[in-house]
């Protein structure tokens, strides 16, 4: 096995929660990511799921260091960059890079399409061999863009085109690796398959490393090599991205598989029907609840899942591959995964409310 | 619309841009339409704006020659001319005031003075102190908004109560005040330019808080910005985000409350020359004329009330105007 080139630890932000202005009390804190663990190898893509608010943007941002985790270790290619100054981290930020979710607020409106590709150069002070502008112009030309629109604003482009534009700038420096946080959650439908082809092919032609945090479980599928599931601060689920879609072993993943769209109209209604709707709503990150933080929803939970947390880990089980590993006392087995076992699921699912009542 | 070369692999532009194009058959260079192009397009639309902006522009001309289209159209304007004044009443014989061809705007009662000139004359010292006072409160609100917006925190909360302190100010009373210990000479200053200087100060040194608090708001909205991120995400430094991220974005809204803010300086400027606290005589000023007039010379001759208070009244509308149609121009979503 290879060395990761990107290893988090035990990481962890949480954001304080204030009162007062001047004489600010901490009165608590969301803890946005709670104690993760991950590693992504050179040239691979890690996919990063979860619901809104389950702190994998958070993580995006902790691992470009954006914002100072509150505890654990970012370690980027052999060299620890958990806590190191803004100024050290700056050579490092052309190893690094990221895509924003928003293509409409992630370029500046009032600069061109040049001064917007060209900023790594400018910010980092790096002298092209062909001139900056050249550079820039064989940049837009690498994301399919016309290095006629060097001198264009980016209102004058469409949700598609801004989002290549910010594909060329994360590019310029020639990162190792892109931190894409919902690279194509804003975009149209026909064009998030371009976007998400774009970097496929960019991955191949410059040996890129990706994590991708997404939302949409079908983009994750078409561009992951692996794929994490979180849940409220955590990780709940690691696995190559065959086993996680064909043998998923949380239940939350279930219930999240279960929840993607089916493009077929003839199977629609079955799908609908075969759907494991969860119950309430996410526990707060404020304070979560103890043990396993799913349990609350969860319709496989019993005592010891509030009383102990589940570690993350490859269960015993003849079906699982190495490397894919789960945090849960009680992993979905292949007779839930049948069509009778899933109906049972639904019931249960549905049920878990009425328990508590 | 086409865009030149379009070699995008599928990416099926609808272009955002607006419907003016350039003319068929102009490929070569693509040339972007800045922000600035677009907000001076819809300027140019804007009529009642831009009539504003006319009389703005006319209104600066006239203040700048004045020496020029007095010596053309009138006379020096301490220049008394009592041969031109009943001397029994104390007013201008004739129609009007005393309006003929030789004074457009008649005389000025007791000295003769030609109020065409004194009101030329006067719009230098109005606009003069306006523009500077407004330049200094520009200054100042943006750099206090910008450091609010951008570091926040404490740092916020403390200039944020400085300027409910600078808005809660007596200043009326202060100026009042300060006039009477201001000394003849100071920081090398005398007469006319001291009172200019002082006026400058009042005026500028106080409203800075309503600029500082739009730009502090401004500056708020626009960290967030994922440009901003990103530009971080880069290595890019605090100075660099501030001067070439935020800044960009700020020039609008700093240029919209700047036009706006000259004529409240106008105004404010009237007042404390009408109060006695603006520009001794004889060095024409609207608010002193209007002083003046206000002593009982309005009954027998409303015509030396009526031209300053015309000149004030166009002066302040035109800006206002003018700052209206611009913010509608540069910031269409702000309504």
């Amino acid at each position: 096995m290879t060395e990761n080139l990107l290893e988090v630890t035990g990481l962890e932000k949480h954001f304080p929660i204030t009162r007062g202005i001047i004489f600010r009390r901490k009165i608590g804190a969301v803890r946005a990511v709670d104690g993760i663990d991950l590693a992504v190898q050179p040239g691979e893509t890690l996919g990063l799921v979860g619901e809104s608010g389950c702190g994998k943007t958070t993580t995006g941002r902790l691992v470009t260091r954006l914002i100072e985790p509150t505890a654990g270790r970012v370690v980027f290619d052999g060299r620890d960059i958990t806590h190191v100054s803004a100024g050290r981290m700056r050579p490092m930020r052309r190893e690094i890079q990221m895509i924003f979710q928003d293509p409409y607020s992630s370029l500046n409106p009032r600069h061109t399409v040049g001064a917007i590709v060209g900023a790594p150069f400018r910010v980092q002070n790096i002298k092209t061999p062909q001139g900056r502008k050249k550079a820039v112009q064989e940049l837009l030309e690498l994301v399919g863009l016309s290095p006629e629109h060097y001198n264009r604003y980016p209102h004058e482009f469409s949700g598609g085109q801004r989002q290549r534009i910010g594909i060329a700038r994360a590019l310029a420096l020639r990162p190792k690796m892109v931190v894409a946080d919902e690279p194509v959650s804003a975009l149209d439908v026909s064009i998030q398959a371009q976007v998400v082809n774009l970097l496929d092919d960019l991955q191949k032609e410059l040996g890129l490393t990706y994590l991708v945090i997404a939302h949409d479980l079908s983009v994750v599928r078409h561009i992951s090599d692996r794929v994490a599931v979180m849940y409220l601060g955590k990780i709940v689920e690691v696995a190559p991205r065959d086993d996680l879609y064909s043998r998923p072993l949380h239940p939350y993943t279930l219930a999240l598989l279960s929840a993607v769209p089916v493009p077929d109209p003839a199977r629609r209604d079955a799908a609908q029907r075969e759907r494991i709707l969860l119950v309430g709503d996410v526990p707060s990150p404020i304070d979560p609840p103890s043990g396993c933080r799913f349990r609350t929803r969860c319709w496989k939970a019993q005592e010891i899942c509030a009383q102990q947390e589940p570690p993350l880990e490859t269960p015993a089980l003849d079906e699982v591959t190495a490397g894919h590993r789960v945090a849960c006392h009680f992993p979905i087995t292949p007779e839930e995964r049948t069509g009778r076992g899933a109906q049972q699921a639904r019931e249960a699912a549905a049920a878990v409310g009425e328990a508590d009542d | 619309m086409v865009i030149g070369p379009e070699p995008v692999a599928g990416d099926t532009t609808t272009l955002v841009a607006e419907e003016t194009t350039a003319p068929p058959g102009a490929a070569k260079a693509i040339e972007g339409r800045s922000l600035w192009r677009i907000a001076w397009i819809r300027l140019k639309r804007d009529k009642i704006a831009l009539a504003g902006g006319v009389v703005v522009i006319f209104l600066i001309l006239g203040a700048v020659f004045a020496p020029f289209i007095v010596a053309l159209l009138g006379h020096p304007p301490n220049e008394f001319h009592q041969n031109l004044i009943d001397i029994n009443l104390g007013t201008p014989i004739g129609k009007f005031g005393g309006i003929s061809k030789d004074f457009l705007f008649g005389l000025e009662p007791g000295s003769g003075r030609d109020l065409f000139s004194r009101i030329v004359y006067g719009s230098r010292i109005s606009l003069l102190i306006a523009f500077l006072a407004t330049a200094m409160s520009m200054v100042i609100g943006t750099v206090m908004g910008v450091i609010s917006g951008y570091f926040g925190g404490w740092i916020d909360a403390f200039i944020g109560r400085l300027m409910d302190v600078f808005l809660a100010f007596p200043l009326l009373l202060f100026s009042l005040a300060l006039v009477g210990v201001i000394p003849d000479r100071a920081f090398g200053l005398s007469g006319v330019s001291l009172r200019i200087a002082m006026l400058v100060f009042i005026i500028g040194f106080f409203s800075w808080p309503y600029i500082g608090r739009i730009i502090r708001g401004q500056t708020l909205s626009l960290r967030e910005r994922e440009f901003v991120d990103a530009a971080r995400s880069l290595g890019a430094r605090g100075p660099y985000i501030v001067v070439r991220e935020l800044l960009p974005n700020l020039v609008a809204p700093i240029l919209i409350y700047t036009t706006l803010l000259i004529p409240t300086n106008i105004l404010f400027e009237a007042a404390l020359s009408f109060l006695g606290v603006g520009i001794p005589a004889p060095t024409a000023s609207w608010g002193a004329m209007l002083t003046e007039a206000s002593h009982g010379l309005y009954q027998v001759d409303p015509f030396y009330m009526i031209f300053p208070g015309l000149a004030i009244f166009v002066t302040v509308l035109a800006f206002n105007l003018f700052g209206d149609g611009l913010r509608d121009a540069l910031d269409p979503r702000a309504r």
